[in-house]
């Protein structure tokens, strides 16, 4: 059997580890542009932040390819898909036929086109390791940087570099920072605590025109600058998979298998759809923990397995600055709010169901709240009034405790 | 494997597995030069409840989805212990958002977080919670699973 | 505020430089000596509440606690001991009588501890229990006087029931109410596992522990609680109990407080409602009226369970053991004054009574010079405290030993005598959920396995030395112990020399 895997990411790892969990000879090939081996992405702030290193950013051990019998072909890009005669096509000329294809080819960051851009010397963005190391080259103590984006990738960026420069400049067109995954309190929370480390943000707010080391907003203000990073959001790559055939809409569109609209080709991490269970809605959920999870789905169905990628949500574990945000799900329903000084938490329920939550400052044990959410479990089948306080297992009934930690088996198994 | 078992109904709730537990990762060999004075960051921990309590750690699952959700591949299974590379950790907390069994947890700088490695990494030997609980309320055993 | 005559009988002792603020002491302690002061962050005692029963030493992570006597003292005076005259304070207080539990704790003489065994040395060798087998079974129950035979000159079994024991050694009477529900499970699985006997006292079986039944001797006091017709066949044997060494004269009490759910129903008495038995029992004022029970019971139970009759070790005991012998009973069981109990008036425990060994002597020679002591067993109990006084009583013509204290001792019991109230912080005196879950008969029961093979392997050891390789041949062989320290009174109604003789 014939493995291609295009991207060679987290989504990748987890198609390696599902394959060689049922099949341990077949060949597996990866192919990456990075010339790196397989390092975590979302680690590129805390590279900036001293808090890890090249070395420590690599996500699996150097020997991961070797023990896993693949073959790389690394700073590589896969320019075509013939899905007919099932071959991929490399930069090189390389051919290299499979009988199942994995098509994490991940995203990018999307740069709008705004005046004057060409103008400016020190433009970035940031999303790979690359982009990072660029960034740090420039930085100086009294740099002065223009972020244009406040949402998770801006804002991570703007805390790696925040004791590095002079001062940060953050520019959104948003109302409020992290729209996607904070609510509004929650969101002016947080603005408060980050704009305490020399981040000022500019919000309802757009670049209108850079003239090399100036930028003048929509609303007149001129904002000077050193340093651009470009963060307003990032685009599937899906060319590949457009030119495979695949349904794609804003998204490769999968099944729960992670199988494509063509047979044999597959798809996982941030270029493919997968089913968000708390809105019911098909959407990509750029998020590396579900990249892994359906990488692993990709690939243990890619050598005869039957897994499915059910039990996919939105979910967050990020922080700055020391306070810490965890959330998960969607937040359409009856609201429970609490707050205390550092502290916001917020769950959101729905038709006797915990749909989704923020938490932030006291992150504790917050997986039960999460697995709430991914596991259906309906709210009158545990004690709520208690688990709303904080999350704890005592508010599931004593038989299912005794699943959870006494051994005891769920009714119906051996 | 072994793996650690609660049996609630014999909790007492003492809490001397979450001091047992600290005092084991902690590196030194006298409790109370290991505790005296200090806010224990133990990895076990006491739920109390109306007549009812048990301590909870890490599971130790066989498809652990704090694994799979570890965004610096720090978190790894090693003989059927899931561990944890504190050198590699950068303390996202995505393995405590995904939790189901709220049993990762912040070490105590914030940096890096803490888990139950079964007292494998420390001099222990075996795990210090069940070594001394009172009443067997805890048990390390291979049921054969 | 009325002044507190009292002092402290104990100081709690907390070294600050061990002490890790954990609150362990606090969370064990039902009596709420232990608390913690967060603005200081130290634990704080009030000694006043401690009733010394080391639950908090030993669980103590550092070992920072130890319980010392206190050594506040009132003015000297060997005549008015400071125990006496707080005594007076403590009644002069309520008006109420003084109540204490578990054993009598003065210093009366212990004869077991002025009797010393003898081991062959030379003519008669020694056995070896490693090497060689060693019989530490008996039947208990009366043996036939003659051997009968068949007209084919066959043997005709017609031995009355028997209860056979592997060792020696039985669990005395002590109730569900009296001790927890963990507490009788750990007897009922230890009796089970040493193929020996647990007794339920007087508070009925739980419904629960009839599986033990084979290894269980119901009990019949003068309350009947608990007795009905299962009851009375579920059990191996039916003891009519007569008399209890901590407190012979008067009956059982069981407090309100702690007749709560299954205990009440077990005993099928109303919840909450104090379980009072009687002094006598009202039907019985003569040894026929005893022999009519005996025979009621066997009626119940088709003949096929012996009947014990348990009394406390009282002056006649000779005399009323005759009459037992003759009553039909299978067994007599004898408790003597340092015999334990959950709840006694302190001047009953502490003054009513007569030590064991003296007691078990005269009986033991009494049935024989009668010709009656094949009849029935003797079962002997009342602070049998290690496996020499077992070998002690056997060779004072014992056949079995219960033993009761020793058998909480193993299961945590630290002899803080504060059974009556209900606070037991080892989880064995007590019906508070709470502390109930303290004894996890899962360790208790063990314990209770580890400490009875531990003394058969001392008796063995004992046994060999003497150059007796069964516990028929120890029975009454008064040769094998010699007094020390006993007078000529002492040394006769025990039954043997004196050492050097």
């Amino acid at each position: 059997m014939n493995y291609v895997i295009i991207g060679n990411s987290i989504a990748a790892v987890g198609c390696v580890e599902g394959i060689r969990s049922r099949d341990k000879s077949g060949s597996i090939a990866i192919i990456g542009d990075e010339p790196y081996s397989v390092y975590s992405r979302p680690l590129i702030s805390y590279l900036l932040l001293g808090r890890t290193d090249e070395k420590r950013m690599k996500y699996r051990p150097d020997d991961f390819y070797e023990k896993n019998h693949v073959k790389t072909f690394l700073g590589h890009r896969a320019v075509k898909v013939d899905s007919k005669v099932k071959c991929v096509t490399l930069d090189d000329g390389t051919m290299l036929p499979y009988d199942k294809l994995l098509l994490a080819t991940g995203s990018k960051p999307f740069v709008p086109p705004m005046t004057g851009m060409d103008s400016v010397k020190h433009k970035f963005t940031f999303m790979t390791l690359d982009s990072a190391k660029a960034l740090e080259e420039v930085l100086q103590p009294d740099s002065r940087v223009l972020i244009i984006g406040a949402g998770l990738i801006g804002l991570k960026c703007a805390e790696g570099i925040a004791d590095r420069v002079g001062h940060v400049d953050v520019v959104d067109m948003a109302d409020r920072i992290l729209p996607s995954i904070l609510d509004e309190e929650s969101s002016a929370m947080m603005q408060q605590h980050i704009e305490k480390h020399h981040i000022s943000f500019s919000l309802s707010d757009s670049v209108s025109q850079f003239t090399e080391n100036r930028a003048t907003l929509k609303s007149g203000k001129k904002l000077d600058f050193d340093i651009l990073v470009v963060a307003v959001g990032v685009r599937p790559n899906v060319e590949l998979a457009e030119q495979a055939g695949c349904e794609v809409n804003r998204g490769i569109c999968t099944e729960l298998s992670c199988v494509t609209t063509v047979p044999d080709i597959y798809a996982a991490g941030d270029c493919a759809k997968s089913h968000d269970i708390t809105t019911g809605s098909d959407r990509i959920l750029a998020l590396l923990p579900n990249a892994h999870m359906q990488g692993i789905v990709a690939g243990t169905n890619m050598a005869g397995g039957e897994e499915v990628f059910d039990k996919a949500i939105p979910m967050n574990a990020i922080g700055f600055f020391g306070l810490p945000i965890i959330t998960a799900g969607s937040y359409d329903g009856e609201a429970y709010v609490t707050r205390e000084p550092g502290i916001y938490k917020k769950l959101v329920t729905k038709e006797n169901l915990l749909k989704g939550m923020i938490l932030i400052g006291d992150i504790k044990r917050a997986g039960i709240y999460t697995s709430l959410i991914r596991e259906k479990t309906p709210l009158d089948t545990i004690d709520f009034d208690l688990i709303k306080e904080h999350p704890q297992l005592m508010a599931f009934a004593k038989k299912d405790r005794k699943i959870k930690l006494a051994g005891a088996k769920q009714k119906g198994d051996a | 494997m072994k793996r650690v078992y609660v049996n609630e109904e014999w909790c007492l709730g003492c809490h001397l597995c979450e001091y047992n537990c600290a005092f084991a990762n902690s590196g030194e060999t006298y409790m109370p030069k290991a505790l005296k004075d200090q806010k224990i960051y133990p990895r076990i921990q006491v739920e109390e409840g109306d007549g009812v309590n048990f301590a909870v750690s890490c599971r130790h699952c066989e498809d652990p989805i704090c694994v799979k959700s570890c965004i610096t591949g720090a978190l790894s299974i090693d003989n059927g212990v899931i561990k944890v590379n504190t050198d590699k950790c950068v303390g996202c907390y995505t393995c405590i958002l995904v939790c189901p069994y709220g049993c990762v947890m912040p070490a105590s700088d914030g940096h890096v977080i803490q888990k139950c490695e079964l007292c494998t990494q420390n001099s222990c030997g075996e795990p210090a919670c069940v070594k001394g609980c009172p009443n067997q309320a805890i048990v390390y055993e291979d049921r054969g699973e | 505020m009325a002044i507190n005559y009292m002092v402290p009988e104990y100081e709690v002792v907390r070294d600050p430089q061990r002490c890790i603020a954990c609150r362990v002491c606090e969370r064990q302690c039902a009596n709420e000596v232990h608390s913690y002061d967060p603005e200081l962050n130290c634990m704080r005692s009030d000694e006043t509440k401690c009733v010394n029963c080391h639950r908090c030493v030993s669980l103590c992570p550092t070992h920072a606690l130890k319980i010392v006597k206190n050594n506040d003292t009132f003015k000297l005076n060997s005549n008015w001991s400071m125990q006496a005259i707080t005594e007076i304070y403590r009644e002069a207080d309520t008006g109420g009588m003084l109540l204490s539990s578990m054993g009598n704790p003065n210093d009366y003489p212990i004869y077991w501890d002025k009797m010393l065994i003898n081991a062959s040395q030379v003519t008669n060798p020694s056995i070896d229990p490693l090497r060689e087998p060693m019989e530490t079974r008996v039947y208990l129950g009366k043996k036939p006087d003659h051997v009968e035979r068949n007209s084919d000159g066959s043997l005709q079994i017609n031995t009355p029931p028997q209860l056979e024991l592997n060792v020696p050694i039985m669990f005395s009477a002590m109730s569900y109410g009296a001790i927890s529900y963990n507490a009788h499970e750990s007897l009922a699985r230890a009796a089970t596992e040493l193929n020996t006997y647990y007794n339920t006292g007087e508070g009925g079986l739980h419904k629960d522990f009839y599986q033990y039944g084979p290894h269980t001797i119901v009990q019949v006091a003068s309350g009947r609680f608990g007795v009905h017709k299962d009851y009375l066949n579920a059990g191996a044997a039916i003891e009519i109990k007569m008399g209890q060494g901590a407190k012979p004269g008067i009956g059982g009490h069981l407090p309100g407080t702690k007749s709560v759910g299954d205990v009440a129903r077990t005993r099928m008495i109303p919840e909450g409602s104090d379980a009072i038995s009687p002094a006598p029992h009202h039907d019985i004022y003569s040894i026929e009226d005893l022999r009519q029970l005996v025979y009621s019971l066997k009626e119940a139970t088709a003949y096929k369970k012996p009947i014990i009759v348990k009394i406390a070790a009282v002056h006649n005991v000779a005399a009323i053991a005759s009459g037992i012998a003759r009553s039909g009973a299978d067994i007599i069981a004898i408790d003597g004054f340092r015999g334990g109990t959950g709840a006694a008036p302190t001047r009953i425990r502490d003054n009513v009574g007569i030590p064991i060994e003296l007691a078990l002597a005269s009986v033991d020679r009494r049935l024989r010079e009668e010709g009656i002591r094949n009849n029935v067993s003797i079962v002997v109990g009342g602070s049998i405290r290690n496996s020499a006084d077992v070998v002690k009583a056997i060779a004072l013509g014992a056949d079995a030993v219960y033993i009761g204290t020793a058998a909480l001792i193993a299961l945590g019991c630290h002899l803080c005598r504060s059974c009556q109230t209900g606070k037991c912080n080892w989880g064995i005196a007590t019906q508070r959920p709470d502390l109930v879950k303290r004894l996890n008969p899962n360790v208790g029961y063990q314990r209770l396995v580890n400490l009875v093979n531990a003394w058969q392997h001392e008796i063995m050891e004992m046994m060999g030395g003497m150059g007796i390789n069964s516990i028929e041949a120890l029975k009454g062989n008064r040769l094998m112990l010699r007094g020390v320290g006993l007078n000529e009174k002492e040394l006769e109604i025990l039954g043997i020399k004196h050492a050097g003789e």
